[in-house]
């Protein structure tokens, strides 16, 4: 009885269906959480058009949109990591967009060549540093991170973790397999302590655990945001020699996307300045269209020299880069 | 026949696991024998042993403290340690991160007091991963040893001390044995759970064969070849339990019907403050250290951040799914027991163990594994609809609730049926013969004796299943319609953003919604007495 009860308030739960009537609507698959509400509810209210979301994981995701085929709800998918995308297009799961307004915003090295993905928000990932134990003049390239002179001092992420494997996928784009694997081993050699998460990196840093390390920048703005005292600086590694490495959140049209032209609209709307704008103020990242300004708090960072690699490298490579780590005892 | 298409249809998703390997991927496992199998074989044992002694130790030594003896605070102790179990793994191995981590307070204030050379052992290791585990895994043997203490170690004590033997060898040499199928079971779940554990161990930076399936699927691209790597989980669990079965044999471990008037020892002195502080210790541990790390962190955060008007469906459809979960998957797998009571057989034990092996597998795994048959069914269903009706039907199961009680069941089934078929167990035969001698049919043999003398097992094993519900993230994340939300997603879209204060209240709220359960078998369980 119990039972009956509880499946029909499930079933009511469930009666709000995908497809919400005759208003005009965009459906997204998103592995981005955080930050893009705001530029949403913008878009709804430029365009009357309703926004309806899904989270889920990056590689969950693309199974669902797999298996669901030509039957799939979604119109467009967001995920961090350009490997993800990188991943998507290769399953066949996006559709590529002609779009003067997409190519005019972004980049060309932030965005899919053959135009099936989009890169929405940089993200920058560098060297930090603590500035009483630091000076900058010692900093300059993540190759020179494997300088003995850091043995004990560095922290790195795990290996397994997404961006660490894209960056060494530019790096193998960039370098090639022989000289990659060299630069992983001497930072390998150097016996960093492996911390999973950006933030304790952060945290490990500023309590003088280690001296240097590496992380995406708005990591630090969102620590220093709570406490601008927090002894972390930040340095803009390579830009004497090929540019920060950086890597994007972006999104493409989904291969069999019922409402196509909405989900370009959005796509659009989400290049354009006002959300671009909101994008850098909730997330502090950086903004891909460089008419957008940055946060006050990124702004204090000055401007820096790209890696002006395709972030494509990231996914094309990123196989390469976990194996690649695996064999230099880079766990 | 019940049995048979409920085990068949619980193993699909485990048989696409398995059917990964028509596909070759012997250029990954090349790779990871070359690199790192061998340490991922041994971190993985070495995990499920720790695990495994730890929460039998923990676990039955504390439900034997408070089932045998009297002392101050038993009561209250008695419910309170099942609590840890409302924790998810991956929520105390951050709390504990973040107070006995280098930067943490703890470790900050004795350099400041001992010096800046001062350091605690590194939690980020195995040891810490064991410990994280125990701490709130311990409970299923806890909640299981409990009962099986209190149903037949009063007449076993009693008997034992009539005979002049210690409560120490009573202990040892007739409630241990009699208890055997209950822990077994226990910590059996407590081993499944921990090598289907990802956000601990990655959480940690401990290498185990989970965590190599993630980094093969996200870093490799490669799905196939990781669920290849998870199926190497079924093979080694599945192998545990058999032999397991195998060594208990023929042996029977049912005890007298002896219930209620528990002739507890009194413990005085030094020794009553003994057991309340092992008591303590592992509560504070393994709950209220966390849970006050939460709520300093719910504290903390900002008022744009807090939860809005939505957070009252959240806690609503969390509810209700767990409550449906519960439900169905206890019936589910008393079903899958009875049936094995019913006709014992090699084929009937070996399904019903093969068709549970789906809580031993990362969820994720899991999850893509019931997407496939539901994907397909609903292509099925479409095809017929079309040929039929005309009608071109869009998706109805792919994304719908009741892909996500699915998932569960499959996920969730060995809990129940672990803890169904542990009470049952405990039931001698002869008391069904006696009852099928007088006429009664099985049916009202089930109703009359059995579910009677079970009531402590069936709850046990609701609240096992509701709770772990609410813990559940990758399946409900995958497979969920629109518009439906648990805790553990809001939860987890913050945390995979690393903000945790902001994750604070729905994780405080998952412990509560935990709780209640909890609360209510408590309550339920201690009317009977």
């Amino acid at each position: 009885m119990v039972f009956v009860l509880v499946l029909a308030a499930l079933a009511g739960l469930a009666g709000q269906p995908a497809a919400a009537g005759a208003t005009e609507h965009v459906v997204i698959y998103s592995a981005r959480h955080y930050g893009q509400e705001p530029a949403f509810d913008a878009f709804t209210q430029a365009t009357g058009i309703q926004v309806k979301m899904l989270n889920g994981d990056a590689g969950q995701i693309f199974e669902r949109l797999k298996a669901e085929g030509d039957k799939t709800p979604a119109d467009l998918l967001l995920t961090v990591d350009a490997g993800n995308l990188w991943n998507a297009a290769r399953a066949g799961l996006l559709a590529p967009v002609s779009s003067g307004e997409l190519t005019k915003n972004i980049p060309a090295h932030l965005r899919d060549p053959d135009s099936r993905w989009f890169g929405l928000t940089l993200r920058a990932r560098t060297i930090m540093y603590n500035p009483k134990k630091v000076a900058a003049s010692e900093l300059s390239t993540y190759e020179a991170l494997g300088d003995p002179k850091w043995k004990g001092r560095l922290c790195l992420r795990t290996s397994s973790y997404i961006y660490n494997q894209s960056m060494l996928a530019t790096f193998i784009r960039r370098h090639g397999e022989p000289r990659t694997e060299e630069i992983v081993r001497r930072w390998v050699a150097n016996q960093p302590t492996l911390i999973n998460g950006d933030t304790k990196i952060l945290e490990a840093i500023a309590a003088g655990q280690c001296d240097v390390g590496l992380a995406n920048s708005y990591y630090l703005a969102r620590m220093l945001k709570k406490d601008a005292a927090t002894p972390v600086a930040l340095f803009w590694a390579n830009q004497l020699t090929t540019g920060t490495h950086v890597n994007v959140s972006g999104a493409g049209v989904t291969a069999h996307a019922k409402n196509r032209a909405n989900a370009i609209r959005l796509l659009e709307f989400l290049s354009g300045l006002p959300a671009q704008q909101m994008f850098a103020d909730t997330s502090l990242e950086y903004p891909v269209n460089p008419r957008a300004e940055v946060n006050a708090i990124v702004k204090a960072w000055g401007p820096f020299k790209q890696d002006e690699l395709n972030v494509a490298a990231a996914g094309e490579f990123q196989a390469a880069a976990t194996r690649l780590a695996d064999r230099a005892g880079y766990k | 026949m019940a049995a048979a298409a409920i085990a068949a249809t619980l193993a699909s998703p485990l048989l696409v696991v398995l059917a990964s390997w028509r596909h070759p991927a012997g250029d990954v496992w090349r790779h990871l024998w070359r690199t790192q199998l061998l340490e991922l074989v041994v971190n993985t044992l070495l995990l499920a042993a720790g695990v495994g002694v730890g929460t039998l130790v923990v676990g039955a030594g504390l439900a034997w403290l408070v089932a045998a003896f009297e002392f101050p605070g038993r009561r209250l102790f008695e419910w309170a340690l099942v609590l840890p179990l409302a924790m998810p793994a991956y929520v105390i191995g951050f709390a504990f991160l973040a107070l006995f981590d280098f930067a943490g307070p703890v470790q900050s204030t004795l350099r400041r007091l001992a010096g800046p050379g001062v350091r605690l052992p590194e939690l980020r290791s195995g040891w810490g991963v064991v410990t994280m585990m125990t701490l709130v895994f311990y409970p299923y043997v806890y909640v299981l040893a409990r009962v099986a203490f209190r149903e037949h170690g009063g007449a076993a004590l009693e008997a034992a001390r009539s005979l002049g033997q210690s409560p120490a060898r009573a202990f040892t040499a007739v409630i241990l044995p009699l208890a055997r199928p209950s822990l077994v079971a226990g910590v059996a779940l407590a081993i499944m759970e921990a090598l289907a554990d990802f956000g601990t161990v990655s959480t940690f930076g401990y290498r185990t064969l989970t965590e190599a399936v993630y980094r093969v699927w996200t870093g490799m691209f490669d799905r196939v070849a990781a669920t290849q790597v998870a199926s190497v989980l079924l093979v080694l669990v599945l192998t545990v339990l058999l032999l397991e079965r195998a060594l208990r044999g023929g042996r029977r471990f049912t005890g007298g019907e002896r219930r209620g008037g528990f002739p507890r020892i009194p413990l005085r002195g030094r020794r009553a403050l003994g057991a309340m502080a092992a008591c303590t210790g592992v509560l504070a541990l393994a709950f209220i250290l966390p849970l006050g790390e939460l709520v300093v962190w719910a504290l903390d955060v900002g008022p744009d951040e807090r939860p809005g008007r939505g957070f009252v469906g959240l806690v609503a459809s969390t509810f209700l799914l767990a409550a449906a979960s519960a439900v169905l998957v206890c019936l589910l797998a008393l079903v899958l027991a009875y049936a094995r009571r019913l006709r014992p057989s090699r084929t009937a034990t070996v399904s019903a163990q093969f068709s549970s092996l789906g809580y031993a597998l990362p969820g994720a795994v899991i999850a893509v594994g019931v997407l496939g048959p539901i994907a397909w069914l609903d292509g099925v269903l479409a095809a017929v609809a079309e040929r039929t009706l005309g009608h071109r039907l869009g998706l109805l199961l792919t994304g719908s609730t009741a892909a996500v009680l699915f998932a569960y069941a499959v996920r969730f089934v060995a809990v129940g049926y672990q803890t169904t078929d542990a009470a049952l167990a405990r039931i001698p035969p002869s008391l069904d013969e006696a009852a099928r001698s007088l006429g009664v049919s099985m049916r009202a043999v089930l109703r009359r004796v059995h579910l009677p003398l079970m009531r402590g097992g069936m709850l046990s094993a609701l609240t096992l299943i509701w709770v772990e519900t609410i813990k559940e993230l990758p399946a409900t994340l995958l497979l969920r319609p629109f518009g439906i939300k648990t805790l553990a997603i809001e939860v987890w879209e913050r945390t995979s953003e690393s903000l945790w204060a902001e994750a604070a209240l729905p994780a405080l709220a998952i412990v509560a919604v935990g709780l209640v359960p909890l609360l209510i078998a408590t309550r339920l369980d201690g009317g009977r007495r």
